[in-house]
């Protein structure tokens, strides 16, 4: 049982980060769908790194980095060149699918050794929890600080107070004289470092290798994340655990050959997010939500 | 004026493509044109590295003679039938389609274009000018399940398929018959990821194999992933299309090699000689060529990490096999619902194979859909 949980936390803390730093970018008003393709080079950036560096949290930095660097890509065309957002990042996403095989190629049949575990001294030796929360990665704190992080930073900061009104109306904010554009830089590039770092926990933890678009998809997964967690951190991980959950069980369900097909619980989690829209967008009308109004318009203000 | 020397400027341009034209269609008989569409790229190190492979030794046999141009990342569908037609334009004279679902644009083309052949891998639908390939992967699966049925200490065996096709039951059954033939309480379970290629998902499945008991872990999917998984477990396991040693030294029992190498020699080498043909026999499974480890397309690579009486059982597996001793399905065969497929001194043939859809005994649960 203990091994069945350690799995559906490990695969859930791609999506978690990823779906973590798309939340930030979307919360200034920028709907970045390159996020599959920052996950690629974060993958990719940090294999490269370990294989030269021999040091798995040198793949960190490098992931972060990678990451960085498409966003920041992503940023200059649709910030500074005021390009159509949807179509810019699904650009990015295509582009760094080829480039990432490129620069893969090389890499293609080498294996690392992974990100070690730490145990949190007493704390691990606690029976069955102590193992499952305890004992884990690096990243694995990391991705929950930096939630916590976030949520205070929304709620309770002042600069995540003017994040969100630039991505709730950016004319008002930048009327009051708040820099739109430097705010959503700033707020991308922590999103594609989020994704970059998710990206790189696959190769530094999942399976230790190369392979071209070894991220199957994961990026869009984390942005519907998103919108299931309608825009509220703590929900990321709820809804990342439940998608990892059922991940994990649809294939103990066929390893002890429940009556219940797979595809329907490979479904499961695309369901329960049009079922979180449709409940978003009721309560919308009532005009109490937490989606950023200026979600995926450019900003056109001179600066 | 300018119309006049636009009509100069055309009528050069005209002259000197005609020209050319004539010139390269004249001196065209030296090297054969051979064209490849690959589903992914190399870079998979499983299916397409194994095609990959096959094209290198397609150059090095012919050298200056072939001129090969290759496709990567040709999704099944629309698009394929897209590149296969330029392939076709471009005057390659003999198209390799490496993957099943080109099966309908390959036929779709080769239509348009009677001249030119084609070869389609893994497919069962032939024409005038379409052959087809395939090799007989579950003999490997066979000598997996020799090793699988000696190795294991708890009796369970993890199985990961992408899809429940005939190709890939008929693999879990051959691995099912090498099991009972040395184990008769083992039992495979399997977890069908529903995707050729998903390292991560692959991983998983893995994992949920292990953590239900499994020690000795098979796989009909494309990436390494399922055996660092074993590796890092102290799990074993079988490297798929291409050895995977690599990624998991202490864990890799043997790999079962895709080679693809000889078919395309052979193709070319009839085209060449004006003997190509598309086989003969009815338009089914298994189409003209249909090799395993007797016509080396499946190469078994060394028995490692297992002991030497183990390893003396598989070699026996795979003499067998070799000389036609072994027949993997013959009867009794008796499916594990208790219903009897074929009684005691027949054998099940080549097309019964690609009919498959149940689970021999020996494996749990049953074929979904």
């Amino acid at each position: 049982m203990d091994a069945l949980v350690l799995t559906i936390i490990a695969t859930s803390i791609p999506l978690l980060l990823a779906a973590t730093g798309e939340l930030i970018a979307e919360k200034s008003g920028v709907l970045n769908l390159g996020v599959e393709g920052m996950m690629l080079s974060g993958a990719v950036g940090a294999l490269g790194a370990v294989l030269w560096l021999n040091n798995p949290y040198y793949g960190i930095v490098a992931g972060a980095l990678s990451g960085i660097l498409m966003a920041s890509i992503f940023s200059i065309f649709t910030i500074n060149f005021m390009t159509n957002q949807v179509a810019t990042g699904l650009g990015l996403t295509i582009f760094a699918t080829g480039l990432t095989g490129l620069a893969g190629a090389p890499l293609v049949g080498k294996t690392i050794t992974s990100l070690p575990k730490i145990e949190i001294f007493l704390l691990s030796d606690i029976p069955v929890v102590g193992s499952i929360l305890f004992k884990q990665d690096f990243v694995a704190y990391l991705s929950i600080a930096i939630i916590i992080y976030i949520s205070f930073f929304l709620k309770y900061s002042k600069s995540g107070i003017i994040l969100r009104a630039v991505g709730d109306d950016h004319q008002s904010a930048h009327s009051v004289g708040y820099p739109v554009k430097k705010i959503r830089w700033y707020a991308t590039c922590f999103g594609g470092m989020c994704a970059g770092i998710g990206g790189a926990y696959i190769p530094l933890v999942l399976t230790p290798h190369w392979s071209e678009g070894m991220t199957a998809g994961r990026g869009w997964i984390a942005l519907a994340l998103v919108v299931f967690a309608s825009w509220i951190p703590w929900r990321i991980i709820v809804g990342a655990l439940i998608f990892g959950g059922i991940t994990i069980a649809q294939l103990v369900g066929q390893a002890r050959g429940w009556p219940i097909p797979s595809q329907l619980l490979s479904m499961m989690p695309y369901i329960a997010t049009i079922i979180a829209l449709t409940m978003i967008s009721g309560r919308l009308s009532k005009n109490n939500s937490a989606v950023p109004s200026s979600l995926g318009k450019p900003f056109f203000g001179s600066q | 004026m300018i119309k006049f020397c636009m009509r100069i400027f055309s009528l050069i341009t005209l002259s000197i493509s005609v020209l050319f034209f004539v010139i390269s269609s004249t001196f065209a008989g030296s090297p054969t044109k051979v064209g490849f569409v690959y589903l992914t790229t190399p870079g998979d190190h499983g299916w397409t590295y194994a095609h990959e492979l096959g094209k290198q030794m397609v150059e090095k046999r012919f050298g200056k003679d072939v001129k090969v141009s290759v496709v990567e990342n040709v999704p099944e569908g629309p698009d394929a039938t897209r590149v296969i037609r330029e392939l076709a334009k471009q005057g390659n004279e003999i198209i390799f389609t490496t993957s099943f679902g080109y099966m309908e644009p390959t036929l779709k083309v080769a239509k348009e274009f009677p001249n030119v052949k084609f070869e389609h891998i893994t497919g069962y639908k032939r024409s005038k000018n379409v052959a087809t390939g395939n090799i007989r992967f579950y003999e490997g699966r066979y000598i997996q399940g020799v090793v699988a049925g000696l190795m294991t200490k708890t009796n369970k065996i993890g199985y990961i398929g992408a899809y429940p096709i005939a190709e890939v039951i008929m693999g879990i059954n051959a691995f099912a018959q090498g099991l009972k033939s040395v184990n008769k309480d083992a039992s495979i379970s399997v977890i069908w990821a529903n995707t050729w290629y998903d390292p991560v998902k692959e991983a998983d499945a893995a994992k949920v194999h292990i953590a239900e008991g499994a020690d000795v872990l098979a796989q009909h999917t494309d990436s390494p992933a399922m055996l660092q998984i074993a590796e890092k477990n102290g799990a074993m396991g079988f490297g798929q299309s291409t050895d995977m040693s690599a990624f998991a030294p202490k864990a890799q029992l043997f790999a079962s090699i895709n080679n693809w190498g000889p078919y395309y020699i052979k193709k070319i080498e009839e085209l060449r000689n004006g003997k190509w043909n598309t086989g003969d026999g009815p338009n089914h499974w298994p189409g003209n060529v249909w090799g395993g480890i007797k016509s080396d397309m499946l190469v078994i690579s060394k028995f490692q990490n297992m002991p030497a009486n183990v390893a003396q059982k598989a070699q026996e597996a795979l003499d067998g096999i070799k000389t036609g001793k072994i027949n993997i399905f013959a009867g009794p065969l008796i499916d594990n619902t208790g219903k009897e497929i074929i009684p005691a001194g027949k054998a099940l043939d080549d097309g019964a194979l690609w009919g498959m859809n149940y689970y021999l005994q020996g494996v749990n649960g049953k074929v979904p859909g």
